[in-house]
């Protein structure tokens, strides 16, 4: 009896699906190879697809990083994370359109913003796990989409931010295909920087918050103010995909802080692969390559396509399309070397 | 007593929606002995250590660790102050190697647990006293196995040493020998009896032979209550203890 009063609650939580670290680390030479292929596709990009597509795939691979540093490797599920996104990409416009600063520093401005609005949100919902945590998100990102649609002597409401310039120190960048370039430094930075954040030490005490927020805290681990600064951390850099996508579409319309933007970002990671980060890449690429295909063939439900997708992957399987191509590769590699 | 206590609780108390599971309970864990607590199902010796370990708030009561007042510190915050613990259900990440635990444990009590912009690979400067840990549990072998393939009785040594990576003024072991064959009870408290040099230990356990072999002090606790605290021998002839307890343990052997 009193082993069952007494057991703290999130003891006994079973540890969520993880591609990266059940599958374990591949060899140095195929993670090297892979690092070649996804920068010579990232290069190449612009030139298979239109590039105002590619530019969005761009902005929604950091969006996706960044709801799986959370999904992944921390175990939270944000379904608020339009109010980063949204955030940056108002700021973005803003800054843009009223200081005229180069577009760099205008996203930067954004992404901090979005981080400043991550510490109290995120600092109310870490108290809670769980579908709770996912509850509290939403609630906010619905109050900042209010706030955005009623003040509309900043936001200019329903018609949006018109005209945000996508200045750079005078060269010129109105076309998407230069633009595409321009931005994929400051993309790869953001990745790069989550996959470092995943491969610290601080990621590895993610990873036991993860998998054992009790045995964490045993060990001496604040579990909630780690979780904030993942929290901060992923706001940032999905801070970082908003203000790109504020400056690729010279637009900033009230969809980029509506609940199905949060949806969709979810649906990406999980199509991808949660906790693999590629993946996360991979699904925005595969979302919104089909998004745009489907919509260019007249196609009006859209939704109904990516979300019947979303559950066949749940249902069939589940570790996403990375982390099922890494179980698949593990085990044929396994079979060779038998 | 209570001035050479290094753990100590004072009316300590806990209520569950009604249910006192914990009733003004007080104790004294004295400097490098081994203080067992014992008592049926059901007496409230976890919540007893989920109150010490600050995963519980007490309802009444106090609790001091060498003289400095603990009561509703959050776990964190008693982990860093000394206190280790291992838990009833082993506690463990799955996904972690044997070593990888041992490293998070030895990491907790520096800062690089924040440094998210520096590698991983940083914290190979704990391998060393992480496989010192390791070999000390018998665990050297299986240091890069992960935790989910270990046996059973493996995990609680694996347990133990990550209690230990923590270097505890206090070592809080809720039934080490819980659902062990006896090969696996003898290991465990050969280890214990050998890590418990210099060490304070406070343990639940249910096996009173091996309360025999380790304990110091006993606590015998029912219904929420002390019983009767004192040796080993003192306890197991007290006719309470016969009644309450001991005499169906000793009838099952």
């Amino acid at each position: 009896m009193t082993s069952t009063v007494d057991t703290p609650a999130e003891a006994g939580r079973p540890a969520p699906p993880s591609g990266l670290l059940t599958v374990g680390r591949a060899p140095a030479w195929v993670r090297y190879a892979l690092l070649a292929v996804g920068l010579v596709a990232a290069l190449w990009l612009p030139n298979g697809l239109y590039p105002a597509v590619a530019v969005d795939i761009l902005c929604w691979a950091l969006f996706a990083v960044a709801v799986d540093l959370l999904l992944g490797f921390t175990g939270l599920m944000s379904f608020g994370h339009a109010a980063f996104w949204g955030t940056s990409a108002y700021v973005t416009g803003l800054v843009a359109i009223h200081a005229g600063l180069p577009f760099p520093a205008a996203v930067l401005a954004g992404a901090l913003t979005a981080a400043a609005l991550a510490v109290p949100i995120g600092y109310l919902a870490v108290k809670r796990t769980g579908i709770y945590f996912a509850m509290v998100t939403l609630a906010f990102a619905q109050m900042v989409y209010y706030v955005a649609n009623e003040w509309r002597s900043v936001t200019q409401g329903e018609n949006g931010l018109q005209g945000v310039p996508r200045s750079f120190f005078g060269v010129d960048l109105t076309d998407d295909y230069y633009f595409y370039y321009a931005i994929l430094p400051i993309v790869l930075l953001g990745l790069a920087a989550a996959w470092r954040i995943v491969h610290s030490p601080f990621g590895r005490v993610l990873v036991g918050i993860r998998d054992n927020p009790a045995r964490a805290r045993a060990l001496g681990y604040p579990v909630h103010r780690y979780k904030l600064t993942a929290f901060v951390l992923s706001g940032f850099i999905a801070g970082l995909g908003g203000g790109l996508f504020a400056v690729g579409h010279r637009f900033v319309s009230l969809d980029v802080l509506h609940w199905t933007t949060s949806g969709k970002a979810v649906i990406v990671v999980v199509l991808g692969g949660i906790g693999t980060l590629w993946g996360a890449v991979l699904g925005a690429a595969l979302v919104v390559r089909l998004e745009d295909w489907l919509s260019f063939s007249g196609f009006e439900a859209i939704g109904l396509v990516t979300g019947g997708i979303f559950v066949l992957v749940v249902l069939l399987f589940r570790r996403g399309i990375w982390g099922s191509a890494a179980l698949l590769a593990k085990r044929w590699m396994a079979r060779r070397q038998r | 007593m209570a001035g050479q206590a290094l753990l100590s609780a004072r009316g300590l108390t806990r209520d569950f929606r009604g249910f006192r599971a914990v009733d003004g309970v007080d104790l004294d864990v004295a400097p490098e002995t081994v203080h067992a607590l014992v008592g049926p199902n059901g007496a409230g010796k976890t919540t007893l250590f989920n109150l010490l370990t600050g995963f519980l708030r007490p309802t009444a009561g106090r609790i001091e660790l060498a003289g400095r007042d603990v009561t509703g510190l959050p776990p964190e915050q008693v982990a860093r102050l000394g206190v280790a613990r291992s838990f009833q259900i082993t506690s463990l990440f799955p996904q972690l190697t044997a070593q990888e635990h041992v490293e998070l444990a030895l990491q907790s009590s520096s800062g690089l647990g924040w440094r998210f912009w520096r590698s991983a690979k940083l914290m190979a400067r704990y391998q060393d006293r992480a496989a010192e840990l390791l070999d000390m549990v018998g665990l050297a072998d299986l240091a890069h196995a992960p935790a989910e393939a270990l046996a059973y009785g493996r995990k609680r040594a694996l347990e133990l040493a990550i209690a230990l990576a923590l270097d505890p003024k206090v070592l809080l072991l809720d039934e080490p020998t819980a659902g062990m064959g006896l090969e696996d009870v003898d290991r465990t408290v050969e280890l214990v009896a050998r890590v418990r040099q210099g060490r304070t230990v406070v343990m639940v356990e249910h096996n009173m032979s091996v309360v025999g072999r380790l304990a110091d002090t006993v606590t015998v606790l029912q219904a929420g209550k002390v019983l009767v605290e004192g040796p080993y021998d003192e306890v197991r002839a007290d006719e309470r203890v016969i009644t309450a307890y001991l005499g169906a343990a000793d009838a099952a052997h």
